[in-house]
């Protein structure tokens, strides 16, 4: 049994710069600056939301999942963690967080990856990956990257724990309605985001729903 | 069905010492067999698609697919488009840490102290990361393609509260681990320290590498076998080359 440490935010949505919902299955790309608070709420529960960072000033640094798991010893993410760049830098840290644990191992679902865990013909449906790379061909603040920028991302209310003797399980969700994750970027960050459309497991209880964004100014 | 590591099936042999960096292009059907020369050794590993370097080694499709943290006899090494790269046939130490990345310069310069050309010439502290971007940009590749890698000879374990622990001397001197490759695959690898590695010198064990004809995957081959997404996996790799 594990105890998960919850940490609440005093911060009211009312005075939020930015205050949006993103729908399930739909990317959501936005600029944080260095200072600014950046919340992402579950609205209905137990929704993994694939998460990417890049420093705007120069996207070749980006989320490291290793780095943030090497430099901290620690697999998952919440209260305190920070989120470290491919160059060893803090982009974030977390600083409020109501679930409690947060995943970095499990990556981003995929056409293609759905076609080996599940089936050949699952390869339609709709994936994180596909709405990754409709956002970098769409986004006019993704006009520089390319598919070379996708790389191992955060699965915001997802749970996925690795055992001692190293088997990798998909459990269900520790996530539920209300529950939020808060993180104050430690340097001028762009967010890239897929609210996942999976389908073939637990992680979104089977039924993705929409997100909430919201964004405040340093206080 | 594959063959086995036999002197008839030899193509070459090269030696890279500890802490330094190789990268080769492995054609489809041969396999390495990569020797711990010291006892403690580390070789991180990148995979590319040498003839579409945008496929490459996807560490959580990886891990996703076979249900794993770690690397062993029978796994494989998935790319991003549901393909197997390479393939564990044969594995003398039974944990590959994939979760931990590599050094940088800075992590070396805080372990071990500083170490140049100038002052220790080949016997420098070289880190993963640079090695492995010296390599990437010998093939037009750079920080951008810097992926997760396979940390062969390394094993990091987790607790139930998810903190890691490094395994010192998991890989004995002379253990083996045999790598196929299921596709014509660039292969990168660094010989530089694990970055939890528990050690405070410098002295990374060399790996030597032992090329081999694997040739075909055979219908009971251990990875295709070892679960049904891998059977899946190597249905796509077959009909990427048809």
């Amino acid at each position: 049994m594990i105890t998960q440490v919850i940490v609440e935010s005093k911060l009211d949505p009312k005075n939020a710069v930015l205050n949006q919902i993103c729908h399930a299955g739909d990317p959501w790309m936005a600029e944080v600056k260095k200072g600014q608070i950046f919340r992402i709420v579950d609205t209905e529960g137990n929704q993994a939301v694939d998460t990417l960072f890049y420093s705007s000033a120069n996207a070749e640094e980006r989320y490291s999942a290793v780095d943030t798991i090497v430099r901290q010893r620690q697999l998952y993410l919440t209260t305190s963690s920070i989120l470290y760049s491919s160059d060893g830098n803090a982009m974030l840290t977390i600083v409020a967080d109501t679930c409690g644990r947060h995943d970095t191992l499990g990556g981003a679902c995929s056409a293609e990856s759905n076609t080996t865990r599940y089936d050949l013909a699952k390869r339609p449906m709709h994936s994180c990956r596909d709405s990754f790379m409709h956002a970098l061909n769409t986004c006019p603040c993704a006009s520089h990257m390319s598919k070379r920028d996708i790389t191992g991302n955060i699965n915001f209310f997802m749970n996925v724990p690795v055992t001692a003797d190293g088997a990798l399980v998909f459990a269900d969700g520790i996530s539920g309605a209300g529950k939020y994750v808060e993180m104050r970027a430690e340097m001028d960050v762009v967010v890239l985001i897929s609210n996942c459309p999976q389908l073939n497991n637990p992680c979104n209880g089977y039924n993705p729903t929409p997100i909430q964004l919201l964004i405040w100014n340093s206080h | 069905m594959s063959k086995p590591f036999r002197n008839e099936n030899m193509l070459w042999e090269e030696t890279i010492p500890g802490g330094n960096h190789w990268s080769g292009l492995m054609r489809r059907g041969s396999a390495l067999r990569l020797t711990d020369l010291g006892g403690g050794a580390n070789c991180s590993a990148l995979f590319y698609n040498a003839e579409d370097k945008l496929e490459r080694y996807n560490l959580s499709d990886t891990l996703k697919a076979q249900h794993t943290a770690f690397l062993s006899a029978g796994n494989v090494v998935y790319s991003d488009m549901g393909r197997v790269l390479a393939s564990v046939i044969d594995d003398g130490v039974g944990w590959h840490d994939s979760i931990c990345g590599v050094t940088d310069a800075a992590m070396i310069e805080e372990k071990y102290g500083k170490a140049t050309f100038q002052t220790h010439r080949n016997d420098m502290f070289r880190s993963g990361k640079d090695g492995l971007l010296i390599e990437l940009a010998k093939h037009g590749l750079g920080k951008r393609d810097l992926t997760a890698t396979v940390n062969f000879f390394s094993k990091v374990v987790p607790d139930n509260a998810g903190n890691l622990s490094f395994i010192a001397d998991h890989s004995k001197l002379g253990s083996t681990v045999d790598i196929r490759f299921d596709m014509n695959v660039l292969f990168v690898i660094s010989t530089a320290p694990h970055p939890l590695d528990t050690k405070t010198t410098y002295a990374p064990a060399g790996v030597k590498l032992s090329a081999y004809h694997a040739g075909d995957v055979a219908r009971d081959d251990i990875c295709r076998n070892s679960c049904l997404q891998n059977g899946r996996g190597f249905i796509n790799t077959e009909r990427y080359y048809l």
